[in-house]
């Protein structure tokens, strides 16, 4: 990298692309914040770009009164149990893909990575008829066991991709001491798996929070609805109060955001979740 | 970190392969993979096998299928909609390429600097990957507007079409959207790739006095190889599932302008009840999806197949 930091002359063009870059990301998002903040009068007389001129948190407080906090509090359900069961079988059987010598593990393995190339549309429709089937139609489990079934290809590869950079010295040890398979996987694969659970569980929690398909066609009424099937529902009921759909996309992304201020290194290994090289 | 995993990993099988096999041990045993399996095989594997049988079936979503032989392939096939869905889809995705490779590549190559500004500029890069598509997509329609939108904010008459409404222009609205939302995360790519190639590449290319863009061209370009492919390959396959965001965007339309394959399994399957055609189109889907990931590996190297896949 020296070689690039020692240039003499400084990258205008490339420079010059970037804030223009930067403009194309941020405008929209500007956009979104400032109308939010809007009176809905002032929505169609004010520039649309311009700082409100009367800035209220009235489309906030309008959101709130309509449930929007069922909705919220229903997502944060799905992620929580989606995400918390990803991560248990997932590193289990990520645990018996490194650990075992079986020949059969390498097979159940390739099963896994052929699920990656599944596509999540194209099984909706026998996903749906399996749901009623269950009779979990329009529960939140309708959400969560398909969310959890095709997070774990993904998942299983992380977490043994980086298990097996784990010394086989130390897990023999253990056996040696006399540990059990499960104390085995409790106080040695975990803890040093521990940055790859993160990065996994936030990816997984990503795709789980901003899912619109599961929900779209596995939920109706409104006791099931999760904030991205919310946000297109305000947007159908609330067509001409612009504000106060754009605030409703404010807060259902402010925890996502709050979660990038805070571990944004994780956040942004857990979005290319390895994918890189 | 996650970039870094792929090569020590195939350092790591090395080992494994080395170390003597201990035969007292077999290791865990597979019921602690099994609920994962149970899960997977459950809500995965027998909805990709169901589809297919779905295909031969007659179903309106509400009773029960009924075996309807090839009738539905037949039909689906000769649907003008479906037809027109499938052209829609390849422009989608060579366009979304064409756009969205390059812009991501520069992007990455930029974001990989280490000058401050670009570090900073990088964070602020990664906003859209935060909101979800009905998100982005809600934002877009507003922002779109021909009266309340852009092009009154700008005074630029030229930014205050009928963006969604026309079916000329919602196609492009909609290809933009999609690199809005997806730039970001190749550019992440890119800029691990870049990252990987050894500074004395660069050196040395300098000591010969390449300038930046012979050094662009002949050093960061061929390292970016398996990058360009694994970004591609996502992105591709991506293109044949790019649903919510259309669907909020668009709903397909003006007309059936923006209606993709995808979006046309949906409509068929959920608002016009055929669930048998619209599983034709989700086999479609599957089988394109496949073929493309398989052609693009193999592109990658003969045997470089398995260890793409397990470094990805």
């Amino acid at each position: 990298m020296s070689a690039r930091t020692a240039r003499t002359t400084p990258n205008v063009l490339g420079g010059l692309a970037g804030w223009v870059w930067l403009a194309v990301i941020i405008v929209p998002i500007y956009y979104i914040l400032v109308t939010s903040l809007r009176p809905q009068a002032d929505y169609y007389s004010e520039n649309p770009l311009s700082w409100p001129s009367h800035p209220t948190l009235g489309a906030y407080g309008e959101v709130l009164a309509n449930d929007f906090v069922r909705y919220f509090g229903n997502s944060v359900f799905v992620t929580v149990i989606s995400v918390a069961v990803i991560l248990s079988v997932a590193l289990m059987a990520s645990y018996v893909v490194v650990r075992s010598t079986r020949r059969s593990t390498s097979r159940l393995f390739q099963v896994f990575l052929l699920g990656i190339a599944i596509p999540i549309q194209a099984t909706i429709i026998p996903v749906y008829y399996l749901i009623i089937q269950l009779g979990l139609y329009d529960t939140l489990w309708a959400l969560i066991l398909p969310s959890i079934a095709f997070a774990i290809p993904l998942s299983v590869l992380i977490l043994t991709n980086f298990m097996r950079d784990v010394p086989g010295e130390l897990f023999e040890s253990m056996t040696v001491d006399g540990a059990g398979e499960w104390r085995t996987l409790w106080s040695l694969a975990l803890p040093l798996t521990r940055p790859a659970i993160v990065t996994v569980g936030v990816y997984n929690a990503l795709q789980v929070w901003n899912g619109f398909l599961f929900p779209l066609v596995l939920t109706q009424s409104a006791e099931t609805r999760v904030l991205p099937l919310s946000l297109w529902a305000f947007q159908g009921e609330f067509s001409v109060n612009v504000p106060a759909v754009l605030a409703a996309v404010v807060l259902s992304v402010l925890p996502i955001l709050a979660a990038y201020v805070v571990g944004r290194r994780q956040l942004v290994s857990g979005l290319t979740a390895g994918f890189g090289k | 970190m996650s970039v870094a995993v792929a090569p020590r990993v195939s350092e790591a099988r090395e080992q494994r392969a080395r170390r003597p096999a201990p035969g007292h041990r077999r290791g865990p045993s597979l019921w602690m993979a099994s609920p994962a399996l149970v899960l997977f095989g459950v809500f995965a594997v027998v909805p990709l096998l169901g589809v297919v049988v779905l295909s031969f079936m007659s179903w309106d979503g509400l009773g029960d299928p009924v075996w309807n032989g090839a009738g539905n392939w037949g039909r689906t096939l000769a649907d003008p909609v479906t037809q027109n869905a499938m052209k829609l889809t390849i422009v989608v995705t060579v366009v979304s390429w064409l756009f969205q490779t390059p812009v991501a590549l520069l992007l990455g190559v930029f974001m990989s600097g280490r000058q401050r500004y670009r570090a900073v500029l990088s964070v602020l890069y990664f906003l859209p990957l935060l909101f979800s598509a009905a998100a982005v997509a809600i934002a877009y329609r507003a922002l779109l507007d021909p009266n309340f939108g852009l092009g009154s904010a700008l005074g630029v008459p030229w930014l205050s079409q009928d963006w969604i409404g026309d079916p000329d222009l919602a196609l492009w609205v909609v290809l933009f959207v999609i690199g809005w939302c997806f730039v970001p995360f190749h550019s992440l790519l890119y800029q691990g790739g870049v990252r990987q190639i050894p500074a004395s590449m660069y050196e040395a290319a300098l000591l010969d006095g390449a300038g930046r863009v012979q050094q662009f061209l002949h050093i960061t370009l061929p390292q970016l190889k398996y990058t360009i492919i694994t970004s591609s390959t996502l992105m591709i396959v991506g293109s044949l599932t790019y649903f919510d965001l259309i669907f909020v965007l668009t709903n397909g339309g003006p007309g059936n302008a923006t209606r993709i394959l995808p979006l046309d399994m949906y409509l068929t399957g959920f608002r016009s009840y055929d669930m048998g055609k619209a599983s034709v189109i989700a086999v479609i889907l599957v089988v394109v999806g496949l073929t493309v990931s398989l052609l693009l590996n193999r592109l990658s190297g003969a045997n470089k197949m398995e260890s793409q896949m397990e470094g990805l």
